[in-house]
């Protein structure tokens, strides 16, 4: 299974996803500059993305908890998600986000 | 004021009140509380700082309600819960608690082997001290700043990303963004004062207080401030001086609003702050420490938890916590050095459970 994620100079990765993990966890551990400062606890919003319209509505809908988080994130779109809220499953293989730009 | 703890919040001191101490800790935050308590065995007193109003450190401003697991003892413990604990469990040791405070300079004025620092706060507290423990996690909590282009010409003068002084904004055309209690607080505290004010939300439903929401509701509907549904994309102004935010709704159409003005409150991120200019090697951002005694590149300061670096290191407080009671060891040769350290256990040490005050 793979993400597909461009980061914020433009740049196309494709990493290698695995069942379970979230999606903030894959972005991360492949070193991609994702600050995720709360761990994944949905508490800071430093984990956004912007999904590919052809997924997001394949994705579940954010809870009212993740659109709060959204709120302290910069250039919020409609396919804007917190990367630690998308849990990833086989469904998700080749999905494919942006990586947002991140408070200073 | 909770019994067996001191606070002062930002309280300005001049130097002739210097707090002399044997330990300041930076940072008040799980590992930190739980460094009073090794230290307190040990007869050593603490003075913490933190930037917060609050101690906790993440555990109580990011996550106070989740669930933590992996607490030895504690099959589920809240983040506030796990404070609430550490706090009761560092009574008997009486710690002074400065918050509201960032640590702004660290200056050694003793020597290797008889450390000593002149520690230095924003609010003027003035600290010589035998040793320091950062204690600082992943940093201060500084507000966050939108990357909105050239927004930094403006800091200053137009763009403020907290109110330090109301009376600074009487008469100004005021935009704030934002959607939680502070947006929604100053939206009401300038409203009387401010010549205009407009808050901007990116949707309809704000996570401040109901009756913070209620108030700015019936303001606007009386027609005493404005309410925009947007963001934020640009500024246009002269200089510093701040004429118009560019800015975008949600279907996508843009417009400006005038204002002098502007106040982002999207929350807090952490940096590393004033720590980087303390003359200790850092890679990158976190501060490397040894393993026996997490001691850093100078004699005397200590760093532990999620700030301190090292060959296998997980960051887990569970791993702050150890790293506290080694620390604290070495803390005790620099504050007695001709006082011979044996450890004891408080399951069975009366000398211990008499400082525990259960003996």
């Amino acid at each position: 299974m793979h993400v597909r994620v461009t980061d914020r100079e433009g740049e196309q990765r494709e990493l290698e996803a695995l069942e379970g993990w979230r999606l903030m966890e894959i972005i991360r551990d492949w070193g991609l500059p994702i600050k995720a400062e709360c761990g994944g606890a949905c508490a800071c919003a430093t984990c956004h993305v912007y999904v590919a319209a052809d997924w997001v509505d394949k994705l579940h809908p954010p809870r009212e908890e993740e659109l709060e988080r959204l709120d302290e994130a910069f250039d919020v779109r409609p396919n804007s998600r917190l990367a630690c809220q998308i849990l990833f499953s086989p469904e998700l293989d080749g999905l494919t986000v942006v990586l947002a730009p991140e408070l200073d | 004021m909770t019994q067996g703890v001191a606070m002062t919040q930002g309280m300005a001191m001049t130097n002739d009140n210097i707090i002399t101490t044997d330990v300041v800790i930076v940072g008040a935050g799980p590992c930190g509380l739980f460094a009073v308590f090794e230290l307190g065995l040990l007869d050593i007193k603490a003075h913490l700082v933190d930037i917060l109003p609050k101690v906790g450190g993440q555990c109580a401003e990011l996550y106070p309600e989740k669930p933590i697991y992996d607490i030895p003892g504690f099959p589920i413990v809240t983040g506030q819960g796990l404070v609430d604990n550490l706090v009761e469990q560092i009574k008997p040791f009486g710690p002074t608690f400065h918050l509201n405070q960032m640590i702004e300079a660290l200056e050694p004025i003793g020597t290797a082997d008889a450390p000593r620092f002149r520690v230095t706060t924003d609010a003027g507290t003035v600290f010589e001290t035998k040793t320091v423990i950062v204690a600082a996690g992943g940093g201060s909590f500084q507000p966050k700043k939108p990357p909105i282009p050239g927004i930094d010409a403006y800091e200053g003068n137009s763009v403020f990303y907290a109110v330090r002084k109301m009376e600074a904004f009487r008469g100004r055309d005021i935009l704030i963004v934002g959607g939680g209690d502070s947006a929604l607080d100053w939206t009401l505290n300038l409203q009387p004062i401010a010549r205009r004010v407009t808050l901007m939300h990116r949707r309809d439903d704000f996570r401040a207080a109901p009756h913070s929401v209620e108030q700015m509701r019936a303001l606007v509907a009386s027609g005493q401030m404005d309410m925009k549904l947007g963001q934020v994309t640009g500024l246009k102004g002269e200089g510093s001086a701040l004429q118009a935010a560019i800015c975008r709704d949600n279907a996508g159409e843009t417009f400006e609003i005038a204002c002098d003005t502007l106040l982002p409150f999207f929350g807090l991120t952490m940096k590393l702050g004033p720590i980087a200019d303390w003359g200790l090697n850092l890679n990158e951002n976190l501060i490397p420490a040894d393993t026996e005694k997490f001691e850093t590149s100078t004699p005397g300061i200590f760093a532990i938890g999620d700030i301190n670096t090292y060959p296998g290191k997980l960051k887990l407080i569970l791993s702050g916590f150890h790293e506290a009671a080694l620390a604290a060891q070495k803390v005790h040769r620099y504050v007695y050095p001709d006082k011979r350290l044996t450890f004891q256990y408080t399951t069975s040490s009366t000398s211990l459970q008499k400082k525990l005050g259960v003996a």
